[in-house]
């Protein structure tokens, strides 16, 4: 479980430290391909970055009442939901964090997210759908999840990631832009080399964008691995979760106000694909969910009564 | 010239560093101290849940005196013991957990009673107690290791020595409470 956990945060980082990799590289060549300095092009790059923060700053100050708005979460007090709120503040014990907002989303469809870029103004919604399926340790296992999400700051480190590849998308609109519609204000560097790097700028101005997308998402993926391991660690029950993914596997209704821009969020990727995947395509936002119970189901096999089961001696 | 400017620099980049590393120290140390009290405040709870149970039932289970009684006299028990130090706490708590699964599975026999939402939503929140207690011993027993890994660790461990930071103890399960809690439906 701590392996676990240790790995999807190396593998998360490294993802990030490619992104921002691929952004020095698309500087440093735009710069050359189109002023000829270096430094002009990461001026410019400060420039994207400073729009890409501002417009994710406020994503990030007013995303958690635009995402439940969205949603359609309701705020549910103790005596409401009493379950709910038992199940959400033994968590909050376990973690260490303080009690978040509890909600409740009227949807047949099982799932549940959390927001929250700290957990200070984290909040959790769960559907009705999921409350009808689940026990109490499936519930436990989900909310855990969920918990975890605040605990880790994916919602911050995945804006994080977000403002980069919007940078790096900028950047790269930018140059095409420049380059096949006008040429004011480009200084002449010095013939041929110039053209060298106006080609490979022209090539990475294309790619780039796709690659940095594909980044996104894988790192999103593997946050999704650390939200389940990280569960495990807080209920020390792999069982409860797994059985709870199963269930939501199992279940062929689609939620029903969700859209792309959300979809991330949940705990299982709400808009429905016809059936079990084994691989995860590059741009799925969560990964395959068998793939996930697998995983879980191998952490049991430490905690089983079975004389067999334990390798430990 | 350059060199004293460059040692000057050294020095007050180890001398931010030892002071990062001490204050982290000092965050988990203030932790585990208060997780360790989280574990009172469920312990609390549950002495104050107690009585409403009790209530509650009692019309139903008249047959089923001694495991009442029982509940009774160990929670009040457990509040006399609380100032006596952890050890008698410990025990005290442990009895009552007993007493309290004992309650609950005579609860089982007794239709009337699972059908009463009053009962079913008290031993809703029993449960969570008895879960609450657990999961803050958990966050106890996770304080103290990230405290205790700090301290054994390179280079913290430098600055533990010298400003006398000493391991913390895991909360440990009491012997008793490996045993298995003996359910008599018939007393």
């Amino acid at each position: 479980m701590y392996e676990q956990i240790a790995r999807n945060k190396r593998a998360s980082w490294l993802l990030v430290v490619g992104l921002v990799a691929i952004l020095t590289a698309l500087g440093f060549v735009i710069g050359l391909a189109l002023f000829g300095s270096e430094t002009a092009a990461f001026g410019l790059l400060g420039v994207f970055g400073i729009v890409a923060i501002v417009w994710s700053l406020i994503g990030y100050y007013g995303g958690s009442r635009m995402v439940l708005a969205v949603a359609g979460a309701r705020e549910v007090s103790h005596e409401q939901a009493p379950q709910l709120w038992n199940v959400v503040e033994e968590m909050a014990i376990a973690g260490g964090l303080p009690l978040p907002r509890v909600c409740v989303i009227d949807d047949p469809a099982p799932n549940a997210f959390a927001t929250g870029r700290d957990p200070r103004q984290a909040a959790v919604a769960v559907t009705s759908g999921l409350l009808a399926t689940m026990n109490r340790d499936e519930l436990q296992g989900v909310v855990a999840h969920e918990l975890s999400h605040v605990r880790n700051y994916d919602i911050r480190f995945m804006t994080l990631v977000g403002i980069l590849v919007g940078v790096i998308a900028l950047a790269c609109d930018f140059f095409l832009r420049f380059t096949l519609f006008g040429s004011r204000g480009r200084r002449d560097g010095g013939g041929g080399g110039n053209v060298v790097f106006l080609l490979i700028g022209l090539a990475l101005a294309i790619i780039a964008p796709l690659v940095a997308m594909i980044v996104q998402f894988s790192v999103s993926r593997q946050r999704e691995f650390l939200a389940d391991a990280s569960a495990v660690q807080l209920t020390r029950n792999p069982a409860g979760l797994a059985a709870a993914l199963e269930k939501i596997a199992a279940d062929p209704e689609p939620l029903r106000r969700t859209n792309r821009a959300t979809q991330h969020l949940y705990i299982a990727n709400p808009l429905k694909k016809k059936k079990l995947k084994e691989t995860s395509g590059l741009f799925d936002t969560h990964p395959p969910i068998g793939e996930r119970i697998a995983i879980l189901r191998a952490m049991e096999h430490g905690t089983k009564l079975s004389p067999e089961a334990s390798p430990v001696s | 010239m350059i060199a004293v400017i460059v040692i000057i620099v050294v020095v007050i980049a180890i001398a931010l560093g030892l002071a990062g590393i001490y204050n982290g120290l000092v965050k988990r140390r203030n932790q585990v101290s208060n997780s360790w009290s989280q574990i009172d405040v469920q312990l609390k709870r549950r002495h104050d849940l107690i009585p409403n149970l009790v209530e509650a039932v009692k019309g139903y289970m008249e047959f089923e005196k001694t495991t009442l009684t029982q509940v009774i006299n160990a929670r009040a028990a457990a509040v006399s013991a609380a100032p006596q130090g952890p050890q008698a706490q410990a025990q005290a708590e442990n009895m009552l957990t007993g007493a309290l699964r004992q309650l609950f599975a005579v609860v089982e026999n007794y239709p009337d009673l699972k059908a009463n939402q009053n009962v079913m939503s008290l031993q809703e929140e029993l449960t969570s107690t008895e879960n609450k207690i657990s999961f803050a011993r958990q966050f106890y027993n996770d304080s103290v290791m990230t405290y205790n890994v700090k301290i054994q660790q390179f280079p913290s461990n430098l600055v533990a020595g010298m400003f006398n930071f000493s391991e913390r103890q895991f909360f440990q399960a009491e012997e008793t409470d490996k045993e298995v809690p003996k359910v008599d439906l018939k007393s």
